[in-house]
């Protein structure tokens, strides 16, 4: 791992370095070494479950916190609802990258040094939150009233009928474009690499640059990152069938 | 002191000329994004249509489609930027992000395009071509009426994704708005005020197509 206390100007000329290391060069006569790449595979799988964790993880930060999004924007308060309004518009409205550098070096000025692992966590998880937001809400409204006044009526609780009728009901409806929001948090957690996180690709950068084989070992991850979605959408596909068969 | 005059100032703050200069990057970032976002609509619709004809199509070009939505753009960029040098043509920063952004954005819109040739009912197409439309004009006066409707708020999320991801080209060293941040990062050493702005640039980009798609959507609905 990178020192934890990297601070947001050595990532900065990371960020430049390795822009400029990859545009300089041009090598008229390759010579495909793919040996460095097979040796370097333990390496790239163990990488690719770190990548794997950081989405798994930003994606159940994100289901709490685009929940409560959801739930502030139709129910809340002015203030509350306002709140969730500009979160979401946020997310949504700039690009995945500047959010990650938000959190990265614009807190550094205020002092907050994330390590590379909370910056893609929050990152992701902020823009998760507001996409899925967007899709509970959408769920949410599609549930009947009448269900809510009747659990009500059958003597449950506001927070009984939310968590036994209407959220398992929204996850089925919304199950689709949660599956896709995972596989946008795996490949989106692939700008780790421009914060200075070790997963998939920070790896991949490293182990590139340290034998010169940029194009082999990024296709190395390319093939596993391909793997990692089959893997996902697989995984979604045998769980719904599980989940939602009666 | 006489030192002090001679001290070289290696930070200087954020000027409004300044301003100017993301105000540039931002039109870089939009020329990238009108150049790919269009040449990759008409290809994702030639596509979406191969994809809706052809078994074939299906399982060929949908497959090497789904590459392309299944490796992150900005490993795409590094592996295609990495990749002419080996041929011998290196590829300017700017050539390389429009193709791999067409090929991106033509792979999430032949997906988003066959839905919306899939909306039309397969009754109304056999009544078109009853009343002796041929083939191209109950594709012309049919089904793109109808499946544009059905396909603009799927698309709109696809060109307003590719117009955020285009940040992703600052990594070959394109001049866009988030390149130009980091340089401005670099010299003023204040991100949050830089990043805030930029953030906004984005946003004043993003947000008013955004709208405008969601005004047309619940216009059309009652037409």
């Amino acid at each position: 791992m990178l020192d934890a206390s990297l601070n947001s100007d050595i990532q900065l000329k990371l960020f430049i370095s390795l822009a400029s290391l990859l545009s300089s060069g041009t090598h008229m006569d390759y010579t495909f070494h793919w040996r460095p790449v097979i040796k370097a595979l333990p390496d790239l799988f163990s990488a690719a479950l770190v990548t794997l964790e950081a989405a798994v993880l930003s994606m159940l930060l994100g289901i709490i916190f685009g929940l409560v999004l959801a739930l502030m924007r139709l129910h809340g308060s002015r203030p509350l609802s306002l709140f969730a309004t500009v979160w979401i518009e946020l997310a949504r409205n700039t690009p995945a990258l500047l959010q990650l550098f938000f959190f990265g070096f614009g807190l550094g000025a205020f002092g907050w040094h994330l390590t590379p692992f909370t910056i893609v966590l929050c990152g992701l998880a902020f823009n998760n939150a507001g996409y899925l937001a967007e899709n509970f809400r959408g769920g949410f409204q599609a549930i009947p009233a009448p269900q809510y006044k009747a659990a009500r009526s059958l003597g449950m609780s506001a927070t009984q009928t939310y968590t036994r009728i209407i959220i398992p009901q929204v996850f089925r409806l919304v199950y689709y474009p949660m599956t896709n929001q995972m596989v946008w948090a795996v490949l989106m957690s692939s700008l780790g690499m421009l914060v200075g996180f070790r997963e998939l690709s920070g790896e991949t950068q490293f182990l590139a640059s340290n034998t010169f084989r940029l194009f082999e070992f990024f296709l190395a991850a390319a093939v596993f990152y391909y793997l990692l979605v089959k893997l996902i959408l697989l995984a979604a596909h045998l769980l719904s069938r599980r989940l939602f068969t009666y | 002191m006489s030192e002090s005059a001679n001290t070289i100032q290696f930070f200087t703050g954020f000027r409004f000329n300044d301003l100017g200069f993301l105000a540039e990057a931002a039109g870089n970032t939009l020329l990238i994004s009108v150049i790919s976002i269009s040449i990759g609509s008409v290809l994702g619709c030639l596509f979406g249509w191969a994809l809706h004809v052809s078994v074939l199509a299906r399982y060929i070009l949908g497959s090497v489609l789904d590459i392309f939505r299944s490796v992150p753009l900005i490993i795409q960029l590094l592996l295609f930027f990495n990749f002419f040098p080996i041929l011998g043509l290196p590829l300017e920063p700017f050539a390389a992000g429009c193709i791999v952004l067409i090929f991106y954005t033509s792979a999430l819109v032949a997906q988003v395009a066959r839905g919306g040739i899939e909306a039309v009912p397969d009754s109304m197409r056999r009544a078109s071509r009853s009343l002796g439309m041929s083939y191209l004009q109950d594709m012309r006066y049919v089904v793109w009426p109808i499946g544009a409707r059905a396909m603009l708020p799927a698309w709109t999320g696809v060109a307003l994704g590719v117009l955020k991801d285009s940040a992703l080209v600052s990594v070959l060293g394109y001049l866009e708005l988030l390149r130009a941040s980091q340089i401005l990062i670099t010299r003023t050493q204040e991100p949050f005020i830089i990043l805030a702005i930029v953030g906004a640039f984005y946003f004043a980009l993003s947000y008013p197509i955004g709208k405008l798609s969601a005004k047309l959507e619940q216009r059309w609905q009652y037409d």
